[in-house]
């Protein structure tokens, strides 16, 4: 039967060729010069680059992490390549006609339309090609509702008091070693601010594609949703099929004023590596949001490719009665890692964070949760529910379970429940005795499992989140 | 009782001398069957005589191995195809034990079941509307309350729920041969009957049963043609339904070659 589920865990990496797009891209190498160059190429101001310069000072005196249950050839920052933009991108073009075809292939072939009448209604597109952003949808029809989305880049110079506020205000440079490392060559990324009282009328989401070689990709979001707004967010991910490793180290920061929500989730599909590990994306992620009064944040994430993976969205719950959660469903196969988790840190009174985790480990992968729930002493009446589930395919595979809790309110309740299973042969036998092939059982033992997650995610991407673990999934039988 | 409705038809399902071990332990030894359209045989016999592992043997569970013989049904060759593909040649096992498939619902469990089974015949799949009213109706004749529907396969179902919802599998499959493996076992008498109404609400010219019960009861509510008991890995006696009546009465001793340890099959 173990045979038949690890036929059925072999798969394609569809995303995984190369755009032909001929790039601008930096020699590999980091110093100031380099920095002052991505300074330079995105026309920031004189604020921007000292806070990069300073950044960087930061970073070299920090030592990366050791402490994740994950274990990689050290990566050797000379040898990447901080910046790489389409040459096509250099004259900026003004609109969608202007952008090369090719780039536009790219993200058809993604199945994410950028053109206009192909768009899906109701689903705004920032499109992130290595260093740039391409196209940004929809943003004349979400200023009208006086929402701001666009590159980060141009953020900066356009709307600088917002930029200036709250950039870093959530993940502060000294955060962690690759936070600061992105505080220092962050190239794009997506910037969202909505004012306030505003429902946002689309969902905004922003695909992060990696094309060129050598290249490491340093995105940077910010999303602000004034007092009382609403807006729902997602962002994709994928990358070429490569011998070498690519580092993605991302800053997403996100503020919620009081009585704001923001719903963030995130499918995650840089390639994986092969069979034996070798290849694919290092994903290590910084991701925090800050709730004020009332306010809550949802970070719902499907994370299925990265050769390692290490990342923790995170609530700081300021104000009081405000609300965090953490959705996660994590598949590892092959040789993948992956360590994340959330942080829960419970500041205002009354406030309340669920944590619902479930970890799929399959092949020879490692998959570990690691949640931190912090309960300060103004905490009053706080609550945390954390559930985590584990399911294990085959027999040489882990899963790991690291929570945290520190509690230091006596009046705050912290619940931890966590299950481990298999999928078992009595499982897979009764459904091909229905008749179905070991593949769709397989992936239907898989996806029950995920349900309570899935059930978080928008509709569109529920399905696209389905059909995603099919894919990783899907081997050569039937 | 002679049965009526089969005389001149051929065989359904034809098992010949077969040998089958577990682990490396020889369970089936020799089993002979054979069974026409349209007809209900029942299995029984002591524990351990090798009655679940004829229905996991015919269908196909990985870990049980063939050592010799034959069986076919409606002419295919059984024991070269996959589970699945034993399924859709239309041989169903109701468990003695249904799994818990967390998180899926019965309802998208079933419908893909039954896609699945189209497919294979290279039929249309049915809508998604179409399909939820034959399984409504299933789950109504089963006497299961419709929410049953969306909630997980057996998660969290009593024993009995688990034992209808295995008979609501089997009518919407359509198979020609059932297999039910101790469905009366943990059953009330409501249950019971309500599985055997199930059953019989079933029972065709085209479509046969093997029932495998330790009790004469749920014959009361499912007439056999023929009973058979299997003991030690082979059947040693057949009649009609008095032999149940019979064993009911004197239990399995007389026919007993030597006092055979049993051991879970």
């Amino acid at each position: 039967m173990t045979d038949q589920i690890d036929k059925a865990l072999e798969r394609e990496y569809e995303a995984g060729f190369v755009s032909d797009v001929e790039s601008d891209t930096f020699e590999p190498g980091l110093d100031e010069s380099v920095i002052r160059r991505i300074s330079t190429m995105k026309e920031e101001p004189e604020w921007m680059l000292e806070a990069r310069l300073k950044a960087f000072k930061v970073w070299q005196e920090m030592e990366e992490p050791d402490w994740a249950h994950v274990d990689y050839q050290k990566i050797d920052f000379q040898a990447i390549s901080y910046y790489s933009a389409p040459k096509s991108m250099k004259d900026k073009p003004k609109s969608l006609d202007e952008v090369d075809p090719e780039l536009i292939r790219t993200y058809e072939k993604l199945g994410i339309p950028l053109i206009e009448q192909q768009m899906l209604a109701g689903i705004a597109v920032d499109a992130v090609f290595d260093s740039v952003s391409v196209v940004t949808t929809f943003r004349e029809k979400l200023s009208e509702a006086g929402v701001i989305f666009c590159p980060i880049s141009e953020a900066i110079k356009n709307h600088p008091e917002l930029v200036k506020k709250y950039l870093g205000s959530v993940v502060p440079t000294k955060d962690n070693y690759y936070a600061a490392l992105n505080c220092a060559v962050f190239t794009d990324g997506s910037f969202v601010y909505i004012p306030k009282g505003t429902r946002c009328p689309m969902e905004l989401s922003t695909y992060f594609r990696i094309n060129e070689q050598n290249t490491g990709q340093f995105e940077r979001t910010l999303i602000i949703a004034d007092e009382g707004s609403h807006v729902s967010y997602l962002e994709g991910c994928t990358a070429p099929q490569r011998d070498e490793n690519q580092l993605h180290a991302a800053v997403v920061e996100l503020v919620a004023m009081d009585d704001a929500e923001i719903k963030y989730s995130t499918v995650q599909n840089w390639y994986p590596g092969d069979e034996n590990g070798k290849g694919g994306i290092y994903n290590f992620v910084t991701k925090r949001g800050i709730c004020h009064t009332n306010a809550k944040i949802s970070w719902t994430q499907v994370e299925t490719g990265s050769a390692v993976t290490w990342k923790y969205p995170s609530c700081v719950l300021k104000g009081d009665n405000s609300v965090g959660e953490f959705y996660s469903v994590a598949l590892t196969r092959g040789a993948q890692q992956a360590d994340t988790g959330t942080k829960m840190i419970h500041l205002g009174k009354n406030t309340k964070s669920t944590i619902i985790s479930k970890g799929i480990s399959a092949g020879r992968s490692n998959n570990s949760y690691r949640g931190l729930v912090r309960m300060n002493p103004g905490a009053d009446g706080a609550r945390n529910f954390t559930q985590c589930d584990s399911l294990l395919i085959g027999d040489q595979c882990g899963a790991h379970t690291f929570p945290y809790v520190e509690s230091r309110n006596p009046s705050a309740i912290v619940e931890h429940e966590a299950t481990t299973s298999k999928v078992s042969d009595d499982q897979m036998f009764l459904c091909q005795q229905r008749g179905l092939d070991p593949e769709k059982a397989v992936s239907m033992i898989v996806n029950g499992f995920c349900k309570e997650v899935f059930k978080e995610l928008p509709m569109e991407f529920a399905v696209e989140a389905g059909k995603l673990l099919e894919i990783s999934l899907e081997g050569s039988v039937g | 009782m002679s049965n009526t409705n089969t005389k001149d038809t051929s065989s359904l399902l034809t098992i010949k001398d077969l040998h089958a071990s577990v682990e490396e332990k020889n369970i089936l030894k020799g089993l002979n069957l054979e069974i026409k359209p349209g007809e209900v045989h029942a299995i029984m016999g002591p524990n351990g005589a090798g009655k679940s592992t004829m229905g996991y043997v015919l269908s196909g569970r990985p870990g049980y191995a063939v050592e010799q013989g034959s069986a076919q049904l409606d002419g295919v060759d059984l024991l070269e195809l996959d589970a699945e593909e034993r399924a859709r040649a239309g041989l169903f096992l109701a468990f003695q034990y249904p799994v818990e498939i967390p998180g899926v619902s019965n309802l998208e469990f079933l419908k893909a079941s039954v896609d699945a089974q189209r497919e294979a015949r290279g039929e249309d799949a049915v809508t998604s509307a179409e399909f939820l009213k034959l399984a409504k109706a299933a789950c109504k004749q089963v006497d299961l309350p419709l929410a049953f529907l969306k909630r997980g396969v057996n998660e969290g179902f009593s024993g009995g729920e688990k034992k209808r919802n295995e008979i609501m599998q089997m009518l919407l499959l359509q198979p020609k041969v059932c297999i039910l493996d101790e469905t009366d076992s943990g059953l009330d008498i409501d249950a019971l009957q309500v599985v055997a109404e199930g059953v019989n609400s079933q029972r065709s010219s085209d479509r046969s049963f093997i029932v495998v019960t330790h009790y004469q009861r749920l014959l009361d509510y499912i007439k056999p043609d023929f009973v058979h008991v299997l003991s030690d890995g082979k059947i040693v006696k057949s009649g009609d339904a008095s032999l149940a009546l019979e064993l009911e009465a004197q239990g399995y001793a007389w026919l007993q070659p030597r006092d055979e340890e049993g051991q879970s099959a």
